[in-house]
């Protein structure tokens, strides 16, 4: 428990100082691109954007995740973390479906 | 003059050329030749071994009829519309007796690049077409570059008519290349995935073999055949005048024993929660309405796996929606069920397996799959089988039983309807995303295609299903599924022989090409272009062998590494392929790469305008990796 409190804090911290333009090198760099498509809107992976995962949760599940292979400090730290986790936030989300003529013509 | 001396003074005469042209042609000539300028007149000694030692005929060994002439004549009572092949010398008097005595039409010569070409083609067509096309094939080397095309058609069960040429007799075979070119067994090093290959002896024996492996092809389970001609057979002279062309008779595809339909329909009807999974059940547009007959008999949702089994819009089409655990999966020409059954299982269900797989196996190659407990195993074509299955499961459905099928019918077509509400949602996510998603790439081509007789000659596996997701299949020939074993090299050769056979019905052949299949032989394209192929290709242009890329990404993670290297040996993108001209030098249209989805729509409007002009056309479109 107090290690997840300690990761939590410590990444909270490291987000503060979250730098997207650099988090958008490591989003390429890490093979991110992979499964979430080059910004985030997901394809094998999930979509990432809008991101509503607090920084601090986000770098626990990219720590720990279920489906997605894990990211340890050892491969990147809490602040190359953050950075992604601001890059992605930085990213404007994908207009309505129902405002997209090409879509509402195949309901 | 003999060969080798009528080839020593062509290489003399060559200099000599060289020397006396005018000075723009000398230009171009040496152009056309090495950096320096430099013609390499070829040494007798490498004269010699290219001609593999051959005397040119005289006069006097002119032979008018020969064997070749009649093997022309049995393939042309198999109906073969084509043939692919690249040349090689072990078929040559074959070669020269298709396009002269048999003037190149039934069977009509298709100029291909490469031998896995051939018989990709092969099996693209015959899937649209229903019955095998012909690839002509070079003694061993050609027949191992035919390999990989061999085994996907083979796993697909796709009936691909071979036809290799052998130096049989060592007695008379030619020093050089004709040993390289040669085998004792020459069908042994694709046997394991070839249902059937004989080595005819004779020219009766070559009638006989060459009927008999039609309708072995074509009997399911389907899959490619091989004869071996033998180079001296090919070329000796015809002087029997009691041969004769065996008549082909079908087989009948094997259907399920009436005990065994019974059963499974007393199952069926009974079932509360019945699925029917489709992988290769429908073989022809009637398996089509089959399976809509039965799924609606029974208000069963239709999983379609891999092949154009069932309708996309269907309100039955689908597993159910979510939470629906099936109680009686009925499984259609399912190649591994393993995992189904072991889940039907574990929660109390029954599997009904109906497929003529395990009728045609072999133990080496282990395409077969991990064995499954099933309930009911009928070593049947499920297509030939539905008819039965249909009229057993109407019979036995009562007042009562209907009214829970409607009941359930309503709750699948409420399912069937949320889930397409939710790919179209999903299809919004990263609309205006460069490089451009295939959610896009899918939609924009819709309304250009819908009001066309359309066909998706490629498979959708690479591009997450978006068309099925998106677009309205209810025809058979509107998709041809995949690659059989997962071999790449298949997409872009598949799609040209579908194409091929698409062409005389008026089609438009869309093809959705990913860039790594591709690059395995590119000159499929110049066969299209060549024989005016009418084929719309799309780059998927992903810059990679992108699953890959997240195989090795899963692997630095397990091994606490990170993915950052990941790219190599997985990417294609230093330097970047340049797909519009590679289409363009291959003699096609070609345009891109188109990264601004806006400009996505103009450009494949061009491109279609092309197609429809009956050539075919490329659009490199560099996309999302999924």
């Amino acid at each position: 428990m107090y290690r997840v409190v300690a990761l939590l804090t410590f990444a909270a911290v490291a987000a503060m100082g979250a730098d997207a333009a650099k988090g958008k090198e490591l989003y390429v760099k890490y093979s991110c691109y992979a499964c979430h498509s080059f910004d985030g809107h997901g394809g094998a992976g999930a979509r990432l954007v809008p991101m509503k995962l607090m920084a601090p949760v986000f770098t626990a599940y990219v720590r720990s995740p279920r489906v997605m292979p894990a990211y340890r400090e050892k491969v990147m730290s809490d602040a190359e973390l953050a950075d992604v986790w601001a890059y992605l936030k930085s990213i404007p989300e994908s207009p309505p479906a129902k405002s997209i003529a090409l879509l509402e013509e195949l309901r | 003059m003999n060969r080798r001396g009528f080839l020593k003074g062509t290489a003399a005469g060559a200099a000599a050329l060289a020397a006396d042209v005018p000075a723009g042609r000398a230009q171009q000539t040496a152009e056309n030749r090495g950096q320096n300028g430099s013609a390499p007149v070829p040494s007798a000694e490498t004269l010699e071994r290219d001609a593999g030692g051959r005397e040119a005929p005289t006069p006097s060994q002119i032979i008018e009829h020969p064997s070749s002439d009649f093997m022309v004549d049995v393939l042309k009572s198999l109906d073969l519309e084509y043939l692919g092949s690249n040349p090689g010398s072990t078929f040559e008097s074959l070669h020269e007796s298709l396009i002269n005595y048999g003037g190149n039409t039934m069977p009509e010569f298709l100029t291909c690049c490469h031998e896995e070409s051939a018989v990709a083609m092969a099996h693209g067509y015959a899937k649209i077409e229903g019955k095998p096309m012909m690839a002509l094939l070079h003694g061993t080397v050609g027949l191992q570059h035919a390999a990989m095309a061999i085994y996907n058609a083979y796993a697909d069960r796709v009936p691909v008519y071979m036809v290799v040429g052998n130096h049989e007799d060592a007695a008379v075979r030619r020093p050089g290349v004709e040993w390289y070119h040669s085998a004792q067994d020459l069908a042994a090093m694709v046997r394991d995935f070839v249902k059937w290959d004989d080595r005819p002896e004779s020219l009766q024996h070559f009638a006989d073999s060459a009927v008999r492996a039609y309708k072995i092809a074509m009997t399911p389970p389907m899959g490619p055949v091989l004869i071996v001609a033998n180079h001296e057979l090919q070329g000796r002279p015809n002087t029997q005048t009691n041969l004769r062309i065996p008549r082909l008779t079908p087989t009948a595809p094997p259907q399920g024993d009436s005990a065994s339909v019974a059963q499974s329909a007393r199952l069926l009807v009974a079932a509360e929660r019945p699925l029917i999974i489709a992988q290769r059940a429908a073989r022809t547009p009637n398996g089509v309405k089959l399976l809509v007959e039965l799924a609606e008999t029974l208000q069963a949702p239709v999983e379609n796996q891999e092949r154009m089994n069932f309708p996309s819009h269907h309100p039955l089409a689908g597993s159910g929606g979510a939470g629906y655990q099936p109680d009686v999966t009925l499984c259609l020409e399912v190649n591994d069920i393993s995992t189904t059954a072991r889940m039907a299982r574990a929660r109390g269900g029954k599997v009904i397996n109906i497929s003529s797989l395990g009728l045609y196996l072999k133990s080496n190659i282990q395409d077969f799959g991990r064995y499954a407990d099933v309930d009911i195993d009928m070593g049947a074509d499920a297509e030939a089988t539905l008819p039965a299955l249909i009229e057993e499961c109407k019979r036995l459905i009562t007042p009562d039983r209907r009214r829970a099928m409607e009941q359930r019918g309503e709750k699948l077509a409420a399912a069937h309807k949320a889930v397409r509400e939710q790919s179209i949602e999903q299809a919004s996510f990263g609309w205006d995303s460069s490089p451009i998603s295939l959610a896009r790439l899918s939609a924009e081509l819709w309304p250009l295609i819908k009001n066309e007789d359309w066909s998706l000659v490629s498979w959708q596996g690479f591009i997450s299903n978006w068309p099925n997701r998106l677009w309205k299949f209810d025809k058979h020939h509107q998709y041809i599924g995949g690659q059989g074993a997962g071999g790449m090299g298949y997409g872009a050769p598949a799609a040209v022989g579908a194409a091929l056979a698409n062409r005389k019905r008026g089609r438009l052949s869309i093809n959705i090409q990913t860039d790594g299949d591709l690059n395995y032989a590119p000159g499929v394209l110049w066969t299209a272009a060549h024989h005016r192929v009418p084929l719309l290709t799309i780059m998927h242009n992903n810059r990679g062998y992108h699953m890959e890329v997240m195989f090795v990404e899963q692997q630095a993670s397990l091994h606490n590494r990170g993915a950052e290297r990941a790219h190599i040996g997985t990417k294609l993108w230093d330097p970047e392929i340049d797909y519009a001209k590679m289409a363009q030098a291959y003699g096609m249209y070609g345009e891109g790469p188109i990264s601004d989805p806006k400009d996505l729509a103009p450009a494949l409007k061009r491109g279609i305008e092309r197609v429809k002009k009956g050539e075919p056309a490329l659009i490199d479109v560099v996309t999302q990796p999924r």
